[in-house]
């Protein structure tokens, strides 16, 4: 198990040092920094002041081998634009995100699985055959219409809920700050997080639907209702743990794109998470922030996948007799 | 055979399809008594399986019994709502599957499947149906059951597996046992051991075996009587030793001599020319007649009901007038 974990976090290392010469490849190519941070009228002595000293003279193994060591330390350099320390700024954006990210999550989860279940199991009902329309409906809708509807619907036409920003935020720790624990900060978070979680939330419900449907044909089902197990204990003791195996991963995997594409929510909801510093180092061409940004989501998705394949071998015998048989 | 356990009479199962009703089985009769074996042989599709499966109630959608009745102990139990029926399942009827493979739960250890199952069936508590589940498994001939018993399916050889799922069937102590080509799956070494099992475990619980196979090896070592069946219908039914030695349908007769034997100089083996015609076309008359080499005018029109031929029946119009011709016995060397 040990050896297997080991061997998982070096094949994610090299992940994470491909990604990070990719973003490096950013710097080298993608404009030059330094037009971007002085004025038109800088002089061309100062412009290679600045140059010399951001290190942009330096040979090109040696600028890149010292992106990647500082990156490892979490230290993504200074932003052109805001000159502050990258790591810093995406520090104080991150539990915005993550926030939001993991409540869409927990919601599409809470209603997806069961939705999905439940369509599986009543395949014929009315009530699943319109769950299997709308979620094409949710399934389709993009994002920022889904905002822009809910913003319409609930803060301008009802005035229940803020239609932008995070609300008031409790500081826990040195850096987390959450706004779960007041009341205009959940507030805040449940138009948001419906419009991130809705897509994730049909695409899991029909996912779980088919898996379910295909599990349910399986010979061990049949042979579990031939020994007249209730249909409760069939459907799930036996269908559903199996269905969600391979569920799984799908769902991991989207809860690494819930975060990465947050973007678009973020900016519809102004909030002051890493989507919208994103897009503004876009627009700016701030190279620090965009590396850093790409970064931390090849690292999510990298843990993510992890978790997964530990999740996979504590849930399936199967793979754990490979595992042991691999290490020992 | 007065009181049989199980009756069937005229079943029909019907596939719903969009081009109307495909019958899958049509006018299939049979009596199993208490404790007895009876095989069941035929070619694939020839609806062996559905003939299992519509007797426990499984099957799937869009296959439904269109007609006939089933009794069990004399009580009718083809119509039966769907909550009455599973409480049947695993303890008056069991039903082993052809893959041991895929019968069990991945994800589920051994023990899991057998307490579920005996605790489904009995007020016993937990940790009594584990002593339960261990003595099953060792009956089945599981070694060191005690520790098997929290493996894995995969952990688990075919054969072991095998006997597992006849432990299974067993747990409810059903009357019945309905064994879907249990060793169609299994390497022939294993195949005779498991057989063995089955028999003897049927035996001593006092069981009743519905043996579903195109294995003529099996039914001639292991069953009492044997049904033929061809294109969803029966077209012989008698004892075993009967029905091998001299059958008398010619597609009885022609699947007899289609099997290898040991003795004698090795010969081509018989074939029954054509293929047994698809649902959706199936002939009037005898279903056989297009392929029966002894076929005449009669056979492609009207339909041969089982005609009862000493101890056993046929459904040949050859034996109308209730005599045998004498070729019978000109296929046995």
């Amino acid at each position: 198990m040990i050896a297997f974990i080991i061997r998982r976090l070096l094949a994610s290392l090299g992940v994470l040092i491909a990604v990070g010469l990719i973003a490096f490849v950013m710097f080298r190519y993608v404009g030059d920094p330094v037009n971007q941070m002085v004025g038109i009228e800088t002089p061309a002595a100062e412009r290679e002041a600045l140059r010399q000293q951001l290190g942009l003279n330096e040979p090109v193994i040696v600028q890149a081998s010292r992106f990647l060591l500082n990156a490892a330390r979490f230290d993504f350099g200074i932003s052109y634009q805001f000159r502050q320390p990258v790591s810093v700024m995406i520090g104080a954006r991150l539990p915005a995100t993550l926030e939001l990210a993991i409540v869409a999550s927990i919601l599409s989860l809470l209603a997806g699985v069961p939705l999905g279940v439940y369509s599986a199991l009543r395949r014929d009902s009315a009530l699943a055959k319109l769950f299997q329309a709308l979620s094409l409906v949710g399934i389709s809708l993009p994002t920022f219409l889904t905002g822009i509807l809910l913003i319409y619907l609930f803060s301008v036409t009802l005035g229940w809920l803020p239609s932008f920003g995070r609300g008031a935020v409790v500081p826990i720790g040195s850096w987390w700050t959450t706004g779960l624990l007041t009341m205009s900060g959940l507030k805040s978070l449940i138009m948001p997080a419906i419009t991130l979680a809705l897509f994730q939330m049909t695409l899991i419900m029909r996912l779980v639907r088919a898996e379910m449907l295909e599990v349910l044909r399986a010979d061990y089902i049949r042979f579990a209702r031939a020994r007249g197990l209730s249909e409760r204990a069939v459907h799930f003791h036996h269908a559903l743990k199996n269905t969600l195996v391979p569920v799984m991963t799908v769902v991991g995997l989207q809860l690494g794109s819930i975060v990465a594409f947050s973007i678009i929510t973020e900016t519809v909801f102004a909030w002051p998470g890493m989507g919208q510093l994103f897009l503004q180092s876009i627009q700016n061409v701030d190279i620090p922030i965009m590396a850093a940004y790409l970064l931390f989501i090849a690292f999510l998705f990298v843990i993510i996948n992890l978790v997964v394949d530990l999740l996979y071998v504590i849930v399936d015998p199967r793979l754990r007799a490979a595992v042991h048989g691999a290490s020992g | 055979m007065t009181n049989p356990l199980l009756s069937v009479r005229d079943l029909r199962v019907e596939f719903a399809t969009r081009r109307g009703p495909l019958v899958a089985l049509d006018g299939v009769s049979l009596d199993i008594a208490a404790g007895e074996i009876l095989g069941i042989v035929g070619e694939s599709g020839a609806g062996k399986s559905l003939t299992g499966l519509a007797i426990i109630g499984l099957l799937d959608p869009p296959g439904h019994i269109a007609g006939g009745e089933i009794r069990l102990d004399g009580r009718r139990i083809d119509n039966l709502p769907a909550a009455e029926m599973r409480k049947l399942r695993g303890r008056r009827i069991g039903m082993i599957f052809q893959d041991p493979l895929t019968s069990l739960n991945p994800l589920l250890r051994i023990g899991d499947h057998l307490v579920e199952t005996i605790l489904a069936h009995s007020a016993l508590t937990p940790k009594q149906a584990r002593e339960r589940a261990i003595a099953l498994l060792s009956e089945v001939g599981i070694p060191a059951p005690e520790k098997r018993i929290d493996g894995y399916p995969h952990e688990f050889s075919g054969g072991m597996r095998q006997r597992v799922v006849i432990a299974l069937a067993l747990c409810g102590e059903p009357a019945l046992v309905i064994a879907d080509e249990p060793t169609t799956a299994l390497d022939v070494s294993v195949q005779a051991q498991i057989i063995a099992v089955l028999k003897k475990l049927t035996r001593v619980h006092g069981a009743a075996v519905m043996l579903i196979t195109h294995d003529m090896g099996v039914i001639a070592e292991t069953a009492d009587r044997v049904a033929v069946m061809y294109a969803g219908r029966i077209v012989e039914i008698g004892k075993v030793s009967e029905v091998v030695r001299a059958p008398l349908h010619p597609y009885a007769r022609g699947l007899m001599a289609a099997i290898p034997t040991l003795e004698g100089r090795v010969a081509r083996l018989a074939q029954i020319p054509g293929a047994m015609p698809r649902l959706s076309a199936i002939p009037r008359g005898c279903a056989f007649s297009p392929r029966c080499p002894e076929a005449f005018d009669r056979c492609r029109v009207e339909r041969p009901p089982l005609l009862t031929v000493g101890d056993r029946s046929a459904a040949c119009w050859l034996y109308d007038r209730g005599h045998a011709p004498a070729m019978t016995t000109e296929i046995v060397s």
